[in-house]
């Protein structure tokens, strides 16, 4: 009791430094999954018809998901400096994966007799892809876009470590001085508000998702 | 070969790639201008690959096509592909779409302006007997497998096209619905007159729907290709009289109407004429019945000589009634059936005003049969000799 009493005292003293946390968090994150999004979903879109390109796209999507957040981050540090860069560059290759499997999925399962019939009707091939195969994809799209924007609201915490913004200064200041007061009050301030921000954040795409979604797909 | 097809396959074929063997070979084909050909054969002789060479779905690999006398064979697809209307069993109804917004696919495409469009679909909508207030914002998983089918050809019919291509349309629906969407759409054709090409694998089918059929051999060979009447009554070889099966006899009645009977008199009295007339006229006649008319001529009860020596002259209760009256316009195939379940075997025809016109005996069926027989083959040996 005493400790989350100390912890939102701790919130109340910091709480203009969280707010200003918390937008940067959210604008890193947001900025990643749209680049991802519309890389993924071209890309997506591109690979979908040759087993061979989506075998290798889905393989090297994968891969990246597989490398440790920190050595990433670490790597572009050479290549683009410290701060948001390298930070958004990592997120990037890790959300594109959820949405680039979506994509492909998702036209998978557009039914040939509907490709068929714009087809027969005239349509040309990016009438058919703005105006049939991907409105019929969006929502298993999108179901990658959420699953890509909590990953990437975890990972961002740990951007403050190659100089990017967001909650993580809180939780990587507090595990800095560990034992020393108000260390894990920070700790707990930067994780309790980066998991608010990924689940207000899921609920937003939640809403976005159904509202973008044609009535005569929904259930 | 008349020279106004207003679709013409000239030496069309299609061979795939890494195949020796064509899938089409050498095709020829005329349609004519609001006809409704239909292309039928086994399953796998190329009957859809056929149709979808026509509006290059499936491009070929040599001839021309030719819509109006215009080579088509290398225009804009999509663009050809909007002037002809397109039905597949799947029927492929776009499900993120409304009703009406599926309908006005090919219209939007050739950017007709929002009103003409709206007042289409509408238009569209009643023609296939959907009423627009009820369906236009509906969605397709609202509809049933029926509904949805009209609506495909609704939509086929969008821009109004002039020629119609439609792959097993009536395929995928139960029986009983499959019957009405037929006669329905066989309605609208007698209105609209759109030149069709129709894949069926069911000769029924293609008995009812076309206005000739084209059977259809291994890798498209046309087998025969003429009215279903002629091929009933003359299969030119065993392939297809193989294919149309038994009872192609039968079938072909139902392109016989009784008015194109020659009917002889009957032996007949009315219900003044006490029963002893009827008698006298029975015996004087080879028949076995008499009819009984009313004052106008209208056919009442059927009677044998036992049946008129009980009655006491009101014509009530002896005999059988007469239930069925044909018309001029009813098929023999129709008078068929009547005929197997009347007792007399006979069948009365009557004209619009009900009065007796004539009665059809078993024999005017054999003798129908017989000439179309021997019409369908004269055809052909003036076809051959030609």
């Amino acid at each position: 009791m005493d400790g989350f009493l100390s912890w939102l005292t701790y919130v109340q003293g910091h709480w203009s430094d969280l707010q200003a946390g918390l937008l940067a968090h959210a604008k890193l994150v947001l900025i990643v999954v749209a680049l991802a999004t519309v890389f993924s979903v071209g890309l997506g879109v591109i690979v979908q018809r040759s087993a061979v390109a989506r075998a290798v796209a889905l393989s090297v999507a994968g891969i990246f998901l597989t490398i440790p957040s920190l050595a990433l981050f670490a790597l572009f540090i050479p290549l683009v400096g410290i701060g948001n860069t390298p930070a958004m560059i990592a997120m990037f290759l890790y959300a594109i994966l959820p949405i680039l499997r979506n994509t492909v999925t998702g036209l998978d399962e557009v039914s040939p007799a509907v490709v068929e019939s714009a087809r027969g009707m005239g349509m040309n091939g990016t009438q058919r892809l703005l105006r049939v195969r991907l409105p019929l994809a969006w929502p298993i799209i999108m179901a990658g876009v959420r699953v890509s924007t909590l990953i990437t609201v975890g990972i961002a915490a740990i951007a403050v470590l190659v100089g990017g913004d967001g909650l993580g200064s809180f939780i990587q200041g507090g595990l800095t001085r560990l034992g020393l007061p108000n260390s894990f009050e920070a700790v707990w301030a930067g994780t309790i508000f980066t998991v608010a921000l990924g689940l207000v954040l899921d609920l937003v795409f939640a809403g976005i998702q159904r509202v973008t979604t044609p009535r005569g797909l929904r259930l | 070969m008349s020279s106004d097809a207003k679709i013409r396959l000239d030496n069309v074929e299609k061979t795939y790639h890494g195949s020796s063997v064509s899938a089409v070979d050498k095709l020829s084909l005329d349609v004519y201008e609001g006809e409704i050909l239909v292309l039928v054969g086994p399953s796998g002789c190329g009957k859809s690959t056929t149709l979808r060479l026509i509006n290059r779905m499936i491009e070929p690999t040599g001839g021309r096509i030719f819509l109006d006398g215009e080579d088509v064979t290398t225009v804009d697809p999509d663009r050809l592909r909007r002037r002809i209307g397109y039905v597949i069993q799947q029927i492929g109804l776009f499900p993120h779409q409304t009703i009406a917004q599926n309908i006005a696919t090919v219209p939007k495409m050739l950017k007709w302006d929002k009103n003409r469009i709206a007042a289409r679909a509408d238009e569209l909508l009643t023609m296939v007997g959907l009423d627009p207030d009820q369906y236009r914002d509906r969605y397709p998983k609202e509809l049933s497998g029926g509904q949805a089918q009209r609506v495909g050809v609704a939509r086929a019919l969008g821009a109004d096209p002039e020629i119609m291509l439609m792959d097993e349309p009536f395929g995928a629906i139960d029986p009983i619905t499959r019957e009405r969407l037929q006669n329905e759409f066989l309605r609208l054709q007698a209105e609209l007159r759109k030149t069709i090409v129709f894949v069926t694998h069911d000769i029924d089918e293609a008995i009812k729907m076309g206005d000739r059929i084209a059977i259809l051999g291994e890798r498209s060979q046309i087998r025969q290709c003429d009215t279903p009447e002629r091929i009933l009554a003359f299969p030119v070889d065993e392939f297809v009289d193989d294919f149309i099966g038994a009872g192609s006899t039968i079938k072909g009645l139902n392109f016989e109407q009784v008015g194109g009977l020659r009917l002889n008199g009957h032996p007949h009295i009315t219900v003044d004429d006490p029963p002893s007339t009827g008698i006298k006229v029975l015996r004087a006649s080879d028949q076995e019945w008499l009819l009984i008319l009313d004052d106008e001529r209208r056919p009442l009860r059927w009677m044998r000589e036992r049946d008129l020596n009980r009655s006491s002259g009101s014509y009530l209760d002896e005999g059988e009634e007469v239930r069925i009256r044909l018309h001029s316009d009813d098929t023999l195939f129709h008078a068929l059936e009547q005929m197997l379940q009347s007792s007399s075997g006979l069948c009365c025809v009557v004209d619009e005003k009900g009065a007796l016109a004539g009665v059809v005996e078993m024999t005017h069926l054999r003798k129908a049969i017989r000439r179309a027989q021997v019409e369908a083959r004269r055809h052909y040996e003036d076809l051959e000799a030609n």
